[in-house]
């Protein structure tokens, strides 16, 4: 709301102030702005977040100490399937599809995406595929005539999701729950590779585009052809349940291993579909932070679609401990191994970056350098299980448990959050409180590392993933207790977080348009930007289009 | 990177909406091809593993004629399309209707078979892992061929209102690329279910 804007007639915020709570709320559900449907892509997954924490605070407590009874165990298998399903589906990929909806048309310089209600449509379906997961609790008639959730695990593998071991409807809506946020992914990946193609403003070549642009079109690029064969599975899956398919039933001479091959053949680019906007998070606010533009852009780039063309064929050593031939365990251990070296690429990038910077530990930057750390452990544990030996001897133990909960909370998450600091006062227009922030960064960071850290413990020690309780005496206990108690700290900064945002967007200091000094174009327009984005739709001559508005001495266009 | 080449406002890509539908449509083929892929690679993998009949050399039949049907309907939406851009609205029409016809030829040639597989063979969906791969993979073909009757019907009763003009030309040539992507997809099914699979 700044004044060096110009602002239309009838775009001022003071009349919709004054409209009443069902015209807002119309607007809201019939919107095809980029930027509403980004925001509600947002706060529908912090609502799932809130939901998925609460899945895994119950799994952690009943856990804290051997033979606890806080929840039965189909309540505990409930709680996992749902945790992993939530936090995946409906917190991590609208998360990355809000904040790529919010940010590309404004850091291209257009003023919506290709296909607007497209992607109003695509939002409602996976907005649609959330409820109906969570319906199941109710709306799902189990062994006692009562609702239940899905309970066979976040992969879902057969024959568990056979008629005779899955009674009732639970794990149909778990497969109809996916498949219909599985499209609502796909249109979203279309407008989003669209978008960047198509409507760049002038001067905005490709090799001109912010890197966080840059991802998200590789990241688009992924899901079309990763969620694409879990829809397929979920088809096979339907069938098998409601047509009396064969396709993983093993008394008919169907396979348990190819559901396995299927789903991971999604679920491992999953990964990348995620955490490749949690690196164009990183990609846009270590920069910033350092003052200093990027190191090695190309390289940067070429690294993201190398780790996305690997990541295509490396699924498989999920399986490792399946048993498969010593060719496929071979093939897989190496492109496994493979997947590190650009990724390796990009850490020395963004080190590069700080080297020699002037770096300013804001919020988003202490989350981007705990990002960094805990990015690159995650990484190295990967490459431990990528052996296939040392896979077979903790495949399935809570060292695989605590090696993904790396990856996505310490290096997923943490971007993310980031990226809310980052872009809060764009998409508010008012400052979020830094002291907060700092506490919840601290709060996190601590109970982060106090959950995920030990967990490796007991996993070396045999402790396997999925496991209702244990007995005491196996050496398990302690470790057990010390990663529950990180989730109390865990769970305090995530109340820090919501406090912050929600007492900052009403109370926090004006923003401005360009709070950080940064270079792209989001903060060249208002903030929160007006319905058009630009009143004059820009043109770029250098990957830092503001650097050269406020440095014309020495734009970057002489040296790019 | 000294030299100066720099202009300030370079032809870039234009804000055409044909360019951006084309685009979205290779992108949804893309993806179907992905969903496709896997059908095509569960039925190869369960050829010949089937606990109990009938097997695909004991009932299919190639069907050469439906396959040419709707082989040649690629050939008549091309040349549809060709009369739009050449503002030949009537020839469009006509064009389009025999691609229709072609199209609801070849679907109702796959009713018929099913009919047969159905009743005449036993051959269910349920009956062995052939019937689950076969009519999924099929009917995954024959659903997107559905999809596309329908898209072309739309077009058509516009045509017959009159209301497909010259400058649709472009917007209907995307909606021709989806119906070719239909039509590649059959030359892949065939060849797996009824050249290499039997």
């Amino acid at each position: 709301m700044s004044t060096d804007v110009i602002t239309l007639p009838g775009a001022q915020t003071t009349v919709e102030m004054r409209r009443p709570l069902v015209d807002t709320l119309h607007e809201w559900v019939t919107t095809v702005d980029h930027k509403k449907l980004g925001l509600m892509y947002i706060l529908y997954a912090l609502v799932f977040l809130l939901i998925g924490g609460v899945e895994a605070t119950i799994m952690r407590i009943q856990l804290s100490a051997p033979h606890k009874d806080f929840v039965s165990p189909q309540v505990f298998n409930r709680m996992f399937t749902m945790h992993g399903t939530t936090m995946i589906f409906f917190v991590a990929m609208p998360l990355v599809f809000g904040l790529a909806n919010y940010l590309v048309p404004l850091m291209i310089g257009t003023r919506d995406m290709a296909f607007p209600r497209l992607n109003a449509f695509s939002f409602w379906l996976s907005a649609f595929g959330g409820l109906l997961l969570y319906f199941s609790l109710i709306g799902a008639n189990g062994l006692y005539g009562a609702g239940n959730a899905p309970d066979v695990g976040w992969f879902a593998y057969a024959p568990l999701t056979s008629h005779s071991f899955s009674v009732g409807h639970s794990t149909d809506f778990w497969t109809l729950s996916l498949l219909v946020s599985g499209f609502g992914s796909i249109g979203t990946a279309i407008n989003i590779i669209v978008t960047i193609l198509c409507l760049r403003c002038p001067g905005m070549k490709l090799g001109k585009m912010p890197l966080f642009v840059w991802l998200n079109l590789v990241m688009a690029g992924l899901v079309i052809l990763a969620v694409s064969p879990l829809s397929a599975a979920q088809i096979m899956l339907s069938i098998d349940r409601y047509l009396g398919g064969h396709f993983f039933d093993t008394q008919a001479g169907g396979s348990a291993v190819i559901w396995m091959h299927f789903f991971w053949i999604f679920g491992h680019p999953e990964v990348y579909v995620l955490v490749i906007p949690a690196f164009a998070v990183a990609c846009e606010v270590i920069p910033v932070f350092s003052r200093k533009a990027i190191f090695g852009y190309p390289v940067m780039v070429a690294a993201t679609i190398a780790i996305a063309f690997i990541g295509m064929s490396v699924w498989a050593h999920h399986m490792f401990t399946v048993g498969m031939s010593s060719n496929a365990n071979t093939f897989f251990v190496l492109s496994t191994m493979a997947v590190a070296v650009p990724t390796g690429i990009k850490i020395f990038n963004w080190l590069a970056t700080m080297w020699g910077g002037k770096i300013d530990f804001k919020t988003p930057m202490l989350f981007c350098a705990g990002f960094l750390f805990q990015f690159l452990l995650a990484g190295l544990t990967g490459i431990m299980m990528s052996a296939a030996p040392f896979d077979w001897q903790l495949g399935n133990s809570y060292f695989v448990v605590a090696h993904f909960h790396y990856v996505i909370v310490g290096g997923i998450l943490f971007c993310l959050f980031a990226a809310f600091y980052y872009w809060f006062p764009k998409m508010s227009g008012r400052m979020y409180n830094e002291p907060l922030g700092k506490l919840h960064f601290w709060l996190f960071l601590i109970g982060f590392h106090l959950t995920f850290d030990f967990m490796h413990i007991p996993g070396m020690l045999g402790m396997p993933r999925r496991i209702y309780t244990y007995e005491p005496g196996r050496g398990w206990d302690t470790w057990n207790l010390i990663v529950s108690i990180g989730v109390v700290f865990q769970a305090a900064g995530i109340l820090v977080f919501a406090a912050n945002l929600i007492w900052s967007y009403f109370r926090g200091k004006i923003a401005g348009n360009d709070p950080w000094d940064a270079w792209t174009l989001e903060w060249t327009t208002s903030s929160p930007p007006p319905a058009y984005n630009f009143a004059a739709i820009p043109s770029v001559k250098s990957r830092r289009p503001l650097w050269d508005l406020k440095h014309p001495e020495d734009p970057d266009w002489k040296y790019e | 990177m000294s030299v100066a080449t720099v202009t300030a406002f370079e032809p870039e890509l234009q804000w055409e909406p044909s360019a951006r539908g084309r685009l979205g449509m290779y992108c949804l083929i893309a993806a179907e091809a992905a969903i496709f892929t896997i059908f095509v690679v569960a039925y190869l993998f369960y050829l010949g593993k089937s606990l109990s009949g009938p097997t695909p050399q004991q009932v299919l039949h190639v069907p050469v004629l439906f396959t040419i049907c709707l082989l040649s309907s690629s050939l008549t939406i091309h040349l549809a399309v060709r009369s739009l851009r050449k503002a030949k609205v009537g020839a469009f029409a006509r064009w389009w209707f025999l691609t229709l016809f072609l199209g609801a030829t070849f679907l109702a040639g796959t009713a018929m078979e099913w009919r047969h597989l159905i009743y005449d063979e036993g051959l269910t969906i349920q009956t062995n892992l052939f019937g689950t791969t076969y009519y999924s993979l099929v009917g995954l073909h024959a659903f997107h061929v559905l999809m596309g009757l329908l898209a072309l019907s739309t077009v058509w009763l516009f045509a017959m209102f009159g209301k497909v003009r010259n400058e649709h030309a472009e917007r209907i040539d995307t909606l021709a690329l989806y119906w070719h992507f239909v039509d590649t997809v059959w030359v892949v099914v065939f060849l797996i279910v009824y050249v290499i699979g039997r």
